[in-house]
């Protein structure tokens, strides 16, 4: 089984999965002023992470659990509306299996990459790669609630030049929030187990959605999504 | 840091990425381009497809920083195929795209071998940077980095990773030189001292054929590879 090392190699910002050029909405927000300093981050954050991030987190903590990832992955698809953030999310995916692949080499992720060439749900692939480092749901969870708050606050310091110190209290204050999301998150997985994909949460924020598609338009931008 | 010296970076090869792609068929040779905003990389990367594109099956992979300029100049240029073309965004950061997290350049190189079939070469043109932006060796089988003579004569003297390790250095706008007061043999001999024996070259492409240089490095190269 894998300890809490596994999971934080799997959690550090320089595992090389590609995350460092999408901004989670962070860049269309501040470019429309709903994200424009500590506070309105934190809001922000707080919006993304009971909606997206608890979806994400159910996703990746069913995954974790053993789920069928076909399954999950038509699961996440019916949660993410936006043309944009499929795309986004698959081409994620495919590049956290391949990090995965070369950092928990097995069968199992092997035949996730075979079943989809062209990228898996982002969630879907990050809990399928903690069980293969030998991680739970709960681990799975509390990864997927985290990104969905880490990714927004890396990007506002550099869209803003936000003060490094405020982002990382930002999220400090919102740790016991993402922890609970993280818990309702695995409860639901659990439940999955017996009941199927439509017992995982399905919460959604359609400024998100409406947003990441627009932004994928821009002509100029610094993010990817 | 170790800016200063030479011998700073004498061995930085973890192995670059294997010759065979998943199906077993030779991938192609990965080239990297990278050096500061304004240097001359798009220019060369165009200037080098049209030297080479009737002899190698070639693409690019461009790294816009915030736009999709670079590419779209190889484009409108004319260069290559639309379709040889493709941009990768970097979320602000250059660097980590070509060195800390390769993944997105990956999958751009793949995407491009599998929509067009097998390629002798792909170009993968980093966003402008500092001094100190070199690719990683799971991306570029081999790298040239690009500076001008305008950005000050001094950059080969104050060295950096960039400068002192890269493949190929290319001194480029060398028809500004005396524009711009830089001294051609004062970089000169500051880039041998930082460089040892890895070859520079100073091109201008103003004039007819000036990418011959770094084309014939390219060739080598890729006759290097082919027999890998």
């Amino acid at each position: 089984m894998g300890g809490p090392a596994a999971l934080l190699v799997l959690a550090d910002g320089r595992f090389p999965a590609g995350g460092h050029a999408h901004s989670g909405g962070a860049e269309a927000a501040c470019k429309a002023g709903r994200i424009r300093d500590a506070a309105s981050l934190e809001d922000y954050c707080r919006g993304r992470l009971h909606t997206a991030g608890l979806t994400s987190a159910g996703l990746a903590a069913a995954a974790a659990l053993g789920l069928d990832t076909a399954l999950l992955d038509a699961a996440a698809d019916a949660r993410t509306p936006a043309p944009a953030l499929r795309t986004a999310a698959r081409r994620l995916g495919r590049q956290l299996l391949r990090a995965a692949r070369a950092a928990w080499p097995c069968p199992e992720l092997d035949a996730l990459a075979t079943a989809f060439p062209r990228g898996a749900h982002q969630p879907v692939v990050l809990g399928a790669t903690a069980r293969a480092a030998g991680l739970g749901p709960a681990d799975a969870a509390h990864l997927a609630a985290y990104e969905s708050i880490s990714g927004p606050a890396t990007a506002t310091v550099r869209l803003l030049g936000l003060d490094p110190f405020e982002a990382s209290g930002v999220l400090a204050r919102l740790a016991g929030e993402a922890d609970a999301v993280a818990g309702r998150a695995e409860a639901a997985a659990r439940a999955a187990l017996a009941e199927g994909p439509g017992a995982l949460p399905a919460a959604s924020s359609p400024l998100l959605e409406i947003a990441a598609q627009a932004h994928a338009a821009w002509p100029v931008r610094l993010f990817a999504s | 840091m170790h800016l200063d010296h030479g011998t700073a970076y004498p061995e930085r090869h973890t192995h670059g990425a294997g010759p065979l792609r998943a199906d077993g068929s030779r991938r192609a040779l990965r080239i990297g381009l990278g050096g500061p905003v304004g240097s001359g990389k798009t220019a060369t990367v165009a200037a080098l497809c049209r030297a080479l594109r009737a002899e190698l099956s070639m693409a690019v992979v461009t790294n816009d920083i915030y736009t999709r300029e670079d590419a779209e100049f190889l484009l409108r240029e004319a260069v290559l195929p639309p379709e040889r073309i493709t941009a990768v965004e970097t979320g602000a950061c250059p660097h980590t795209a070509i060195r800390d997290d390769i993944s997105a350049n990956l999958e751009a190189v793949e995407e491009l071998e599998e929509a067009l079939g097998p390629l002798d070469l792909i170009l993968v043109e980093s966003g402008g940077d500092n001094l100190t932006a070199t690719f990683s060796r799971g991306l570029a089988d081999a790298q040239v980095f690009v500076i001008d003579v305008a950005g000050g004569d001094d950059i080969p003297r104050k060295g950096g990773p960039g400068v002192t390790t890269a493949d190929l250095l290319v001194v480029n706008k060398t028809d500004l030189a005396p524009h711009v007061g830089s001294d051609l043999d004062r970089m000169a001999r500051d880039a041998a001292d930082q460089r040892g024996p890895l070859p520079v070259v100073f091109q201008s492409l103003r004039g007819a054929d000036g990418v011959a240089p770094v084309a014939a490095w390219v060739r080598e190269q890729y006759a290097a590879w082919a027999v890998r």
